[in-house]
């Protein structure tokens, strides 16, 4: 699962969902621990396999003005189970 | 975690980044993309 989500709060939501479940218990995933793996495409682990030019043309500009590590940080916490 | 070869669930949203940008880089890296959304919440 790779996200474009804007913040790191809807990082998390979305990581948890397609995870652990959701976590509002609002939605149809509520209580379903699909354990997808997710990662968000600005990560660097990501970012490193992407090709440079679409990475420019599609991602950079949002990139930008995104809190990029925050984000990372809440997708790579519900990664390793820490929420 | 390598993207060559692998299934994709591309989910975007509008205030971020589009579905169907992260579609066009994960195909551009060798994944294939099963599905790809952009969600809004405005």
């Amino acid at each position: 699962m790779l996200l474009g989500t804007p913040t790191a709060d809807s990082s998390r939501l979305y990581a948890l969902t397609v995870t652990s479940g959701d976590p509002a218990w609002a939605g149809a995933l509520a209580g379903v621990a699909l354990g997808l793996p997710v990662y968000h495409i600005t990560e660097d682990e990501v970012k490193a396999q992407l090709a440079a030019a679409d990475y420019e043309q599609q991602v950079a500009l949002m990139e930008s003005v995104m809190d990029v590590a925050g984000i990372g940080e809440a997708v790579r916490g519900v990664r390793e189970g820490k929420g | 975690m390598d993207l060559k070869g692998k299934k994709i669930i591309a989910l975007g949203e509008r205030d971020g980044i589009q579905g169907s940008a992260i579609a066009q880089c994960a195909k551009g890296a060798g994944a294939e993309v099963v599905l790809e959304k952009t969600y809004c919440f405005v």
